[in-house]
C-alpha cells in the first residue's frame, strides 16, 4: 500500500470521504508526516507546504473578496507507531472571503507519536473563516496532541471553530487557542472530546473581545471515564463598549475519572458583558431514568446521551 | 414492549398493595391501594403534594424512591424488585411533568428510542398524533431550542411510540400551549383503543373525564375509588377547600435525589 492509500485509508477512519481529496475541484491538501502527499488549489486559494525535518510549515491565504462555496478538505496523519509531526500553520483569510475547512487528523496506530499543530489565523476585515477539526487517534493512547493557536479577527470577521474528539482514545490532548476579537467581529469556540483509560484531555481557550460589539463563545463538552482527566480553562475578557461574551463548559465525569472546570470572566469595560456556566457531574438523573423506562440498559442510556452531547 | 401473556379483560393489569415511600425520614406514601384494570383508562387525581408524582416515580422503580414496605404488581407478577430498565421492558414507562432535555439527540431518534422495531412512518405517525409536523421535528433537536409546551408533546409521542403496556401520564396537559385538551383526550384514547393501560394523573378534574375510572389521592393515600364523576364530586367539595395538603412533592424534590 502506498503512503497516499495509508493516509486516505486512516482518513476514512476518522471519518473524511476520500473522493474529497481526489477532486480537482476541490481545495485539498494531505500530510503524512512531514511528506506533503497531496495539495490542490482552486481559484481564490492559495496553500503552500514545505516540509521541515520533523512536519511542514503551511502558509494558505484566501484572496480578498474570494467566496469559496465548496469546504476545503485537509488531512493530517502519521501512520507508524512512532514519529513526531510538527505542523506549522499560517493562515490569512482576506478581507470580505469567505471560507470553510473540514480537517481531520488521523494517528490510528501510535504508540508513542506526537501532533503538534502551532501556528497563527489572521480573519480579515468582513472575512468570515469556518475550520472544523475531527481527530481519530486509533485505541492505542499513545497520542499527544498540542495544537496552539493564535487567532485575530478583525473588524466584522467571524471565526467559527470546532475540535472534536470522540471516536476512540483521546491520549493526551492539550489545546490552548487565544483569540482576539476586533469592532463587531465573533469568534465561536468549541471542543468535543472523550477519554476514557488514562487519557489526559486539557482545554484552553481564551477570547479577548477587543472592539465595540465584539462577541464570543466558548463552548466545550468532555467526556471522561476509567481514570482518565479532563480540564477546561476558559478565559473570555470584556474589554470594549457592548462587548458580550460567553463560556458554556460541560463535563460528564464517570468511574475514577476526574474533571475540572475554570471559567475565568474578567470585564475592564462597565459596557460589556460576560457570563459563563459550567456543569460537572455524572450524567443527570432524569435523563438517565427517562431512557431506561423505555427500556434502555443504564449503560446505553449513558451512551445515548454522552454521544449526543459529543455530537 | 408489550409481553406475550397477557391478563384477560376485566383483568387487573396493576395491582398496588400497601405501598409506603419515605423521603427525608417523612413519609410520602402511607399505604396506597390502587387497582389499574387492564386497558383501562384510570386517573388518579389529587392536589398538588398529594403524592401523585411520588406515586408514579415508584412504580416505574425511579432512584430514591424505593418502598419501605409494599408490593407492586404488573399482570400479576411481582416487579417490586426490578430495576427500572426491567419495568420499562416490561412495558411500563412514564411520561414526566416535565420531561428532560438531551443535547444532540433528535426527536427521531428520541421518539423511536422505546419502540421495539424503530421505524420512521410510526416515528412520524406519532409526531402527528400530538400535532407536530414531523417535516417541521423529526431533525430538531430534544434541548433546550424546544419550548415547554414542544418538549411536552415529544415526550407523549414518545410515550405513545412505544406502545408501551402501562402508560403512566403525570399531567400530561400541563405546560402545553397548543394542544388542547381535547387533543389530549383524543390521544389517550387512541392508546387505549392500541391496547396501552394509561394510568392519568393529574389534579385538573376535567381532565379525569375521559377515565373509565378514578381514584382520589390525599395525604400519600388513595382515598376512594370509583366513577370519575362521584370522585371528581368528592375533590370539588372535599379537597379543593383543604389546605392541609404539605408541598413535599415537586420537581426539585425528585432532582435533589
Amino acid at each position: 500500500m502506498s503512503d497516499f492509500e495509508a493516509i486516505l485509508k486512516a482518513y476514512a477512519a476518522a471519518g473524511g470521504n476520500p473522493e474529497f481529496l481526489k477532486s480537482p475541484k476541490v481545495g485539498s491538501l494531505v500530510i503524512s508526516g512531514n511528506q506533503v502527499l497531496g495539495l490542490n488549489a482552486i481559484p481564490g486559494l492559495d496553500v503552500q507546504a514545505d516540509p521541515v525535518p520533523d512536519g511542514v510549515r503551511v502558509a494558505v491565504r484566501v484572496a480578498p473578496a474570494a467566496r469559496i462555496e465548496t469546504p476545503v478538505h485537509l488531512c493530517f496523519g502519521v501512520i507508524p507507531e512512532e514519529g513526531v509531526q510538527r505542523i506549522l500553520v499560517d493562515y490569512e483569510v482576506g478581507a470580505g472571503a469567505s471560507i470553510e475547512f473540514l480537517a481531520h487528523c488521523t494517528f490510528p496506530n501510535a504508540l508513542r507519536v506526537q501532533h503538534v499543530m502551532q501556528g497563527t489565523v489572521h480573519v480579515g476585515p468582513a472575512a468570515t473563516m469556518r475550520y472544523s477539526e475531527v481527530h481519530y487517534h486509533g485505541e492505542t493512547g499513545g497520542i499527544e496532541v498540542l495544537p496552539r493557536l493564535q487567532i485575530r479577527v478583525d473588524e466584522g470577521g467571524r471565526y467559527f471553530s470546532s475540535f472534536s474528539q470522540t471516536k476512540g482514545r483521546a491520549g493526551r490532548i492539550d489545546l490552548d487557542y487565544t483569540v482576539d476579537v476586533d469592532r463587531e467581529a465573533l469568534a465561536e469556540l468549541t471542543a468535543k472530546a472523550l477519554g476514557y483509560a488514562d487519557d489526559q484531555i486539557t482545554v484552553r481557550e481564551t477570547i479577548r473581545l477587543n472592539g465595540e460589539g465584539a462577541r464570543g463563545l466558548a463552548r466545550s463538552r468532555i467526556a471522561v471515564r476509567d481514570r482518565a482527566r479532563s480540564e477546561v480553562l476558559a478565559t473570555t475578557e470584556g474589554n470594549a463598549p457592548f462587548a458580550r461574551g460567553h463560556v458554556d463548559c460541560v463535563e460528564i465525569v464517570r468511574g475514577q475519572a476526574v474533571a475540572n472546570a475554570v471559567p475565568v470572566v474578567r470585564v475592564t469595560d462597565d459596557r460589556a458583558q460576560v457570563t459563563h456556566e459550567a456543569a460537572i457531574g455524572t450524567v443527570g438523573k432524569k435523563e438517565l431514568e427517562t431512557l431506561m423506562s423505555r427500556g434502555l440498559a443504564e449503560d446505553e442510556a449513558v451512551d445515548i446521551i454522552v454521544r449526543g452531547m459529543l455530537g | 414492549m408489550r409481553q406475550q401473556t397477557r391478563p384477560g379483560p376485566d383483568q387487573a393489569l396493576l395491582q398496588v398493595t400497601d405501598l409506603h415511600v419515605t423521603r427525608d425520614g417523612r413519609p410520602i406514601l402511607r399505604g396506597v391501594n390502587l387497582t389499574v384494570m387492564e386497558g383501562s383508562i384510570h386517573a388518579v387525581l389529587g392536589l398538588n403534594g398529594s403524592g401523585k408524582s411520588t406515586l408514579a416515580y415508584a412504580l416505574i422503580g425511579s432512584a430514591g424512591y424505593a418502598l419501605q414496605r409494599g408490593e407492586i404488581r404488573l399482570a400479576g407478577e411481582e416487579i417490586t424488585p426490578l430495576s427500572i430498565t426491567e419495568r420499562g421492558r416490561l412495558g411500563l414507562t412514564l411520561a414526566w411533568q416535565e420531561p428532560a432535555r438531551f443535547e444532540g439527540l433528535t426527536v427521531e431518534r428520541y421518539v423511536s428510542l422505546g419502540m421495539r422495531e424503530p421505524d420512521l412512518q410510526h416515528v412520524r405517525q406519532a409526531l402527528i398524533a400530538v400535532a407536530l409536523d414531523p417535516d417541521d421535528y423529526l431533525h430538531r433537536y430534544v434541548d433546550e431550542s424546544l419550548s415547554g409546551g414542544e418538549r411536552k408533546r415529544v415526550e407523549l409521542a414518545a410515550v405513545y411510540a412505544m406502545r408501551p403496556r402501562l402508560a403512566i401520564l403525570d399531567e400530561p396537559d400541563s405546560g402545553i400551549d397548543i394542544l388542547t385538551l381535547e387533543d389530549i383526550s383524543k390521544l389517550i384514547r387512541r392508546m387505549q383503543r392500541e391496547g396501552t393501560t394509561v394510568l392519568l394523573i393529574s389534579h385538573r378534574d376535567e381532565v379525569v373525564a375521559i377515565a373509565d375510572a378514578a381514584s382520589l389521592m390525599c395525604e400519600g393515600q388513595i382515598q376512594t375509588t370509583g366513577d370519575p364523576r362521584h370522585v371528581c364530586d368528592r375533590y370539588a367539595r372535599c379537597c379543593r377547600p383543604c389546605d392541609r395538603a404539605q408541598k413535599v412533592e415537586t420537581e426539585l424534590d425528585y432532582e435533589r435525589l
